[in-house]
């Protein structure tokens, strides 16, 4: 009874959500009002079915329903309750269900805040995310059915796959697919400007914090993602280049590029036609990874069984959606124009060449995940692109980046001097040299890579440092220099967070890149290992009985110059349903090193093979990517965003064409 | 500068990045192809001499053995029509299994023995990864295995 309510309540939201996508852009178009007055209900009522939808499934779940397909091949009665909600999205159909829940999420949000714009623009943004909910409530309802019975029903399910069964999996999916979706908000803010003809500054102040929301929720997404495979995988690695990874970093690199663009649009009316595209791109990319990753073309613990209906479905959806917005854009991007001249050497040159990089290096993730898919495809040979290739092609396209990252926010706009920057950032360039140089050295090893990944993160924070100076000198009034920084606003503020959070990820990825160590080694039970001054003293296995699984835990005493620092407990565990092996790695993180200790296999006597990492300095990495997402958040907190939402009290309700701010 | 220049300029500089990016690409995509070869392939000496590529099949039941160090594993790997015998010296993933598909990656030295820098655990539902799958397929023999561990099956 429950699952059908909820596959009900999926195809009432799939009418409401063809009323949505239709009714308010064609009022948009002919200026009726009533018509497009239609998005706003349309959008929270959509919401309130596929919460209700949504709710049922979950209720599946907990009620340990197994006449419902979905159910038994995802969970099972021994599950603990927190997994098996989890286990909503731990397969096709539920994290297709999921995407639509948050969707449905972003549309509440858009029809609440934003009372600020225009009617059309409302309602064509509106519109536009309902014709995308069109999409893939009918691939649900058509293929994907969450809520199929399956009669007679399963005595027990066959279980979550015992990798999923990790706090990181409850949230890691919600976070990415927040991001993920978030982005069809910047791209229906696009389609609506290209429908509507209208582009201006306003429309990039608009969209914006919705983009830079995304992007936070991608980025805590993507490093929960990474996080995961460091701890859950047992190999110790923290970036694969494994195409599920590059499915969502690619989105994630097109979002960035997009963020900065749009701050050019804001500030400088410039780039418009540029930030269009990439809203569309970055969206783009969005769908296509969450189909590369749920549809089961990558074998990976994402992936499930392949239906060709799906694929064909997939295929055909994303090529409307890409080639309709590519369509639209062709036709109506002409007319947006250009925005105003800048020189090469200005905050715009470095902003473009900024985007430009970012769009290469997205292009070449892009063509190292493809292009195996391809040749697959079209029967040429299995081939598989390794890591290398993306390490030599990335490396030399951000080093550039993030050295015009620098130099970038103490340009000014439209036309600055070469001469003066360099005079400018001469201290900041030898200060990040020589620490660079000599950091390593100090530490005892020295080669090429280490010094740039240095001096790359220095480099970054030393020019914060003099542009911070600077400002502080010019601020006016405010006394002390506590009320002139206060007077610097917060979307400046965003901006120096993010960027040291880009170079304290930077330090991260070189130190455990130059100094980590690692050993695989067969340790008897009483046998001490050395490692990075570390002793691990193995004392033996026992078993240890958990609620869906047996495990044989490893107890390791780690002591430094003599002193005791941790006692370590990795596991190896295997569960009962799939009877599947799991390794469960112990780590002691720290400030400055990662110790972390994962089981192999079990020897004879007792002995078994382990693997011990000492990593230095890895837990920056997503240090670094937690502090670029609250710069985000700090950045959308600004008050001009809150000012323009306000704006509305005071505007004159009339037709679209007025009401729209001015650019600062 | 005029709008006109500025546009070639525009463009230009797009084009530098992109024939930079191109070439790193091209270059970088050259020597980081891994190309998968099934055992028979393998056996025949079908294979590039002195550069790591992938082989993939099935595991042979009880070919498995462990040298005194704990580490360095022998195994063999079959399409069910010719057999590769691998050496490893690491950790083998969690879902290596006797019987099951298995996808190595590493060099044939001469002896036809491979040497596997690198074992991969990736699969399926069925406990076979696609490339494995595909050399037993190919090697047309018993077909694709069927999934008789699973407690349900849909219908």
């Amino acid at each position: 009874m429950i699952p059908e309510i909820g596959h009900y309540a999926l195809i009432l939201a799939l009418c409401v959500a063809v009323v949505q996508g239709t009714l308010p852009i064609y009022g948009a178009a002919v200026s009726n009002a009533s018509l497009m007055a239609v998005a706003k209900p349309a959008a929270r009522g959509q919401f309130l079915l596929v919460l209700l939808a949504f709710c049922c499934l979950g209720y599946a779940f907990a009620e340990k329903d197994f006449s419902v397909l979905y159910v038994a091949a995802t969970s099972n009665s021994q599950l603990p309750l927190h997994y098996r909600l989890a286990a909503i999205w731990g397969a096709h159909e539920g994290s297709l269900l999921l995407w639509m829940f948050i969707l449905s999420i972003w549309m509440v949000a858009v029809s609440f805040f934003s009372t600020h714009l225009p009617d059309a623009m409302r309602a064509r943004i509106l519109g536009v995310m309902g014709l995308v909910s069109v999409g893939f409530l009918l691939f649900m309802l058509t293929v994907s059915n969450p809520f199929e019975r399956l009669i007679p029903a399963a005595l027990d399910g066959r279980d979550l796959n015992p990798l999923l069964q990790d706090p990181g999996m409850v949230i890691h999916p919600p976070m990415l697919y927040m991001g993920y979706v978030g982005f069809s908000v910047a791209f229906s803010f696009a389609i609506a400007a290209l429908l509507g003809g209208t582009l201006d500054a306003a429309w990039a102040r608009w969209s914006r914090p919705w983009t830079t929301v995304a992007w936070c929720f991608m980025t805590v997404g993507v490093a929960m993602g990474s996080g995961w495979a460091y701890y859950e995988l047992g190999w110790g690695g923290w970036w694969f280049w494994d195409p599920v990874e590059n499915a969502s970093f690619m989105p994630w690199l097109a979002g960035t590029a997009l963020m900065h663009s749009l701050a050019v649009t804001d500030k400088r009316g410039g780039f418009k036609a540029w930030s269009v595209l990439l809203a569309i791109m970055a969206f783009s990319l969005s769908l296509l990874g969450t189909f590369l990753v749920r549809s089961g073309v990558l074998t990976s613990v994402h992936a499930f069984a392949t239906d060709p209906k799906r694929g064909l479905f997939i295929l055909v959806f994303l090529a409307v959606v890409i080639g309709g917005s590519l369509v639209l854009y062709a036709w109506r991007a002409p007319r947006v124009g250009l925005g105003g001249g800048f020189a090469m050497i200005s905050r715009e040159g470095m902003l473009l060449a900024n985007n430009v990089l970012l769009v290469a290096a997205l292009g070449s993730v892009l063509l190292g995940t493809l292009y195996p898919l391809f040749l697959d495809a079209l029967d040429l040979g299995k081939i598989s692109v390794g890591p290398p290739y993306f390490d030599t092609v990335f490396l030399p396209l951000m080093t550039p980046a993030i050295f015009l990252m620098g130099i970038g926010p103490l340009a000014q706009w439209k036309q600055a001097s070469l001469p003066a920057l360099a005079i400018r950032l001469r201290w900041a360039f030898g200060v990040s040299l020589v620490t660079a140089v000599a950091v390593p050295w100090l530490m005892g090893q020295w080669t090429p890579l280490i010094s740039l990944g240095l001096l790359l993160a220095f480099w970054i924070l030393t020019t914060i440092v003099v542009d911070l100076r600077e400002r502080l000198l010019q601020a006016e009034g405010g006394g002390g220099i506590g009320g002139r920084l206060a007077m610097l606003p917060r979307a400046y503020w965003g901006m120096v967070l993010a960027h040291c959070g880009v170079a304290l990820f930077i330090v991260g990825v070189t130190m455990v890149k130059g100094f980590e160590v690692e050993q695989d080694v067969r340790m008897n039970v009483g046998e001490t290992a050395t490692l990075g001054g570390y002793m691990f003293h193995f004392d033996g296995t026992q078993q240890v009985n958990g609620p869906n699984y047996v495990a044989a835990r490893g107890t390791f005493r780690v002591t430094k110059d003599g002193g005791e620092v941790t006692v370590m407990y990795p596991e190896k565990r295997r569960y009962f349903v799939q009877n599947q092996t799991m390794t469960e790695a112990a780590i002691s993180p720290g400030l400055l090193r990662d110790l972390y200790v994962s089981l192999g296999e079990p020897l004879e006597g007792g002995a078994w093979s382990v693997r011990l990492y000492h990593k230095p300095f890895i837990d920056w990495i997503w240090g670094g990517c937690l502090v670029m997402a609250s710069g985000g958040v700090l950045a959308v907190s600004d008050r001009r965003y809150r000012l323009a939402w306000r704006r509305k009290e005071a505007a004159v309700p009339a037709t679209a064409q007025i009401a729209r701010p001015t650019v600062s | 500068m005029k709008p006109r220049q500025k546009r070639f300029m525009l463009i230009g500089l797009g084009l530098v990045a992109l024939a930079v990016a191109s070439a790193l690409v091209l270059n970088a995509f050259q020597s980081n192809l891994v190309f998968f070869y099934t055992p028979t392939q393998a056996a025949n000496g079908d294979v590039p001499q002195g550069r790591s590529f992938r082989i993939g099949g099935m595991v042979e039941a009880g070919s498995l053995t462990r040298e005194g160090d704990g580490l360095t594993v022998h195994f063999v790997v079959t399409d069910m029509a010719k057999r590769v015998p691998v050496t490893y010296k690491g950790i083998l993933p969690d879902l290596f299994k006797e019987g099951k598909g298995a996808v190595a990656q590493g060099q044939l030295i001469a002896g036809g023995t491979f040497v596997a820098s690198e074992v991969l655990a990736k699969h399926d539902e069925n406990y076979m990864p696609p490339e494995a799958a595909d050399a037993l397929a190919k090697a047309k023999t018993a077909g694709a295995q069927s999934s008789g561990t699973l407690v349900v099956n849909p219908r």
